[in-house]
């Protein structure tokens, strides 16, 4: 086996011993056997338990502490009863479901839950293909120099914030961009898309494609690395045409990864993306732009309705733990790896 | 089986991917593929161009009008695409002190100090996770896979960061994003990959826990935790959202915020001119040339960094997140 990089780049005088990879088993089977007391085991490994804590810390004072908090969506949460949050949390009076009740009696929330699912089928039909096409034709160049600075280039705008991204779309789109500047300069009636509630779906999606495409071809491009050349060798000697070789090895090859994505996409149905939609909700309205995630902002922090918006986000949390989960169950049935079967 | 691993050089890659021969880099077509057409040559070549042109001709248009003189700008009724002159005076004014000035120190500090903190705290937690065995290991990583599943909400989380009177403090913007748990799964699976043989070794040779991770781990990773910095980084300077959650106070505008308010702010006719009122420069409404220098300015750090770590991407993410 080949491990120059791994070895080479330690000066190991120690590791002299070439024993080929299982070497995490034997050592754990040994354990096992005369497994340590607790004690000694702790003295043991106390540094690593040490590093893992302000991680560990972290995650429950941001992460699991908000989760908890969720309880406030059955709250009529008032935060001027205390003096801080927890405070008002404990003098807020109890409500049962009633923010849910008013929360499903609100057509606003029925149309931002549409929209939001709008969006998301319209993005699997109109962006989910494009970044297999772009790894496919990537993939086919053979000039390695073109294919790396395409690359390049094209991954590029992933690490822009939404900001700008909408920004270079004003800048170039927009009703003073330089399209409408061309158009007016031809005569023509330039039009404002950037405003425009009618298209906004396929602004958002162009938005996306513009940024995602390229990122979202790197994990196609490492599966079609992944697949065997001489596959594509012994269909050209059967006579098979260049065609017939993408159908028959190509997107074979592919269909793991297309399965996957496509199912961690549907898992999240409910997320489109927050800040796309909170940037240009003033410029199109809300009619076309207000989805779950800007539903429950305004509801909560702008219009300080704290109950209502943690029941609008709650809902969204379980229906998306829901998605997720059938989506994995999904994915299992399919003979796939699933997305969290990881150990 | 010809192609001999020309790029892998500074990558030490995961044990699985090293024995492949990946895809022939800048290698001749095989001999029994048979000639492009001149068709389908020519699609992907316009195809190719206009993907290029797509990213790059936003870029170039930002930079050259950032560039220009009022007059060119007026005289070409917006955005400059053929650069006439030099005309540095955009930048002059955005760097004169006031808001911008302010808004990118206080992103590069909050880049700065976050992807420090981030990255210490997520290579420490990535090698305490790796060892499978250990006391507690199976706990604290279901711990840490199990917010892959479980979302906090917003006004929960809002709640809390207030709670903890981090309104208006710059670390509202660091701690609740300070770990990614992807990033810490990325980094695991390769601290992962290195041979046990190693460890053993140097822990016979006397070194601890946090001298393995220094001395062993580190150098054998570099790959990765420079492509997981990258990641943090551009995220800090990106945050967006966080500030318009915790932050009210003008002076610690991030950048991005800056260039919202500049740009985004005021293009629908119902926003009041009140919320675009910025201190701090001299000549209201801002020109277009400056409105390009602030998003030239916006671009700029990551455009700077990209080069160094893009050719770890592939190697880098892909192995680590397939196996995670």
């Amino acid at each position: 086996m080949s491990g120059p990089g791994t070895a080479g780049a330690v000066d190991a005088p120690a590791a002299a011993g070439q024993a080929p990879p299982p070497t995490r088993r034997p050592r754990r089977a040994g354990r096992r056997r005369h497994r340590a007391s607790l004690g000694a085991r702790l003295r043991r490994d106390w540094p690593l338990l040490a590093m893992t804590a302000p991680a560990a810390a972290l995650l429950l004072v941001f992460h699991y502490l908000p989760t908890l908090g969720n309880v406030i969506a059955f709250q009529d949460y008032n935060p001027f009863v205390g003096d801080d949050p927890v405070e008002a949390f404990l003098y807020s009076e109890w409500i049962g479901f009633g923010n849910f009740e008013a929360l499903f009696a609100d057509p606003l929330f029925w149309d931002a839950v549409r929209n939001t699912l709008t969006i998301t089928a319209f993005q699997l039909v109109f962006f989910f293909p494009l970044p297999i096409l772009l790894a496919i034709l990537l993939n086919s160049l053979v000039s390695g120099r073109v294919r790396g600075f395409v690359q390049s280039v094209v991954y590029l705008p992933h690490f822009f914030s939404w900001v700008l991204v909408v920004t270079f779309f004003v800048q170039m789109l927009g009703g003073a961009g330089l399209l409408a500047q061309e158009m007016r300069e031809a005569g023509m009636q330039p039009w404002n898309i950037m405003t425009n509630p009618d298209t906004f779906i396929v602004l958002v999606t162009a938005e996306a494609v513009w940024k995602d495409i390229g990122w979202g071809a790197i994990v196609f491009l490492a599966a079609l690395a992944a697949i065997d050349p001489n596959l594509y060798e012994a269909a050209a000697a059967d006579g098979a045409g260049r065609w017939r070789r993408m159908w028959h090895i190509t997107l074979p090859g592919l269909r793991p990864v297309i399965v996957l994505l496509l199912i961690m996409r549907l898992g999240d149905a409910l997320s489109v993306g927050f800040e796309q939609f909170i940037l240009q909700r003033e410029a199109v309205g809300r009619d076309a732009a207000e989805v779950l995630d800007t539903f429950v902002y305004y509801q909560a922090i702008a219009t300080q309705q704290w109950g209502l918006g943690a029941a609008a986000g709650l809902f969204k949390a379980v229906v998306g733990l829901i998605l997720i989960l059938a989506a994995n169950k999904l994915a299992h049935r399919l003979g796939e790896q699933g997305v969290y079967s990881k150990s | 089986m010809t192609a001999q691993l020309s790029g892998i050089g500074p990558v030490p890659a995961a044990p699985e991917t090293a024995g492949r021969p990946r895809r022939r880099r800048g290698s001749p077509r095989p001999p029994w593929e048979e000639p492009p057409s001149p068709v389908g040559l020519f699609g992907k070549g316009v195809v190719l161009v206009l993907l290029v042109a797509a990213v790059l001709v936003p870029l170039w248009a930002v930079l050259v009008t950032s560039l220009a003189s009022r007059e060119t700008i007026d005289a070409a009724g917006g955005m400059v695409m053929v650069p006439r002159e030099f005309d540095p005076s955009a930048y002059i004014t955005i760097f004169n002190g006031g808001q911008i000035t302010r808004a990118v120190w206080i992103s590069t500090l909050i880049t700065v100090v976050g992807t420090t903190v981030s990255l210490v705290l997520t290579v420490l937690a990535a090698y305490g996770l790796s060892r499978p065995g250990s006391v507690g290991h199976r706990g604290l990583l279901f711990f840490f896979l199990l917010t892959f599943l479980i979302f906090p909400g917003l006004v929960p989380s809002y709640l809390v960061v207030t709670g903890l009177g981090l309104k208006d403090s710059i670390w509202s913007l660091i701690l609740p994003s300070a770990i990614s748990v992807f990033n810490l799964v990325v980094i695991r699976a390769f601290f992962m990959g290195v041979p046990g043989e190693l460890l053993d070794s140097a822990r016979i040779d006397g070194a601890g826990e946090f001298r393995i991770l220094t001395r062993i781990m580190l150098p054998l990773s570099k790959a990765v935790i420079a492509v997981v910095g990258l990641f943090y980084a551009v995220g800090y300077w990106n945050a967006y959202f966080n500030s318009v959650l915790y932050i009210d106070d003008n002076d610690k505008f991030p950048i991005q915020r800056v260039l919202q308010s500049y740009i985004l702010a005021g293009q629908s006719p119902n926003v009041s001119g009140a919320a675009v009122s910025l201190p701090g420069i001299t000549a209201y409404p801002p020109t277009l040339a400056v409105k390009m220098a602030v998003v030239v300015v916006t671009v700029v750090p990551a455009i700077i960094v990209y080069p160094f770590v893009q050719r770890h991407f592939t190697k880098g993410v892909i192995t680590g997140a397939v196996k995670g």
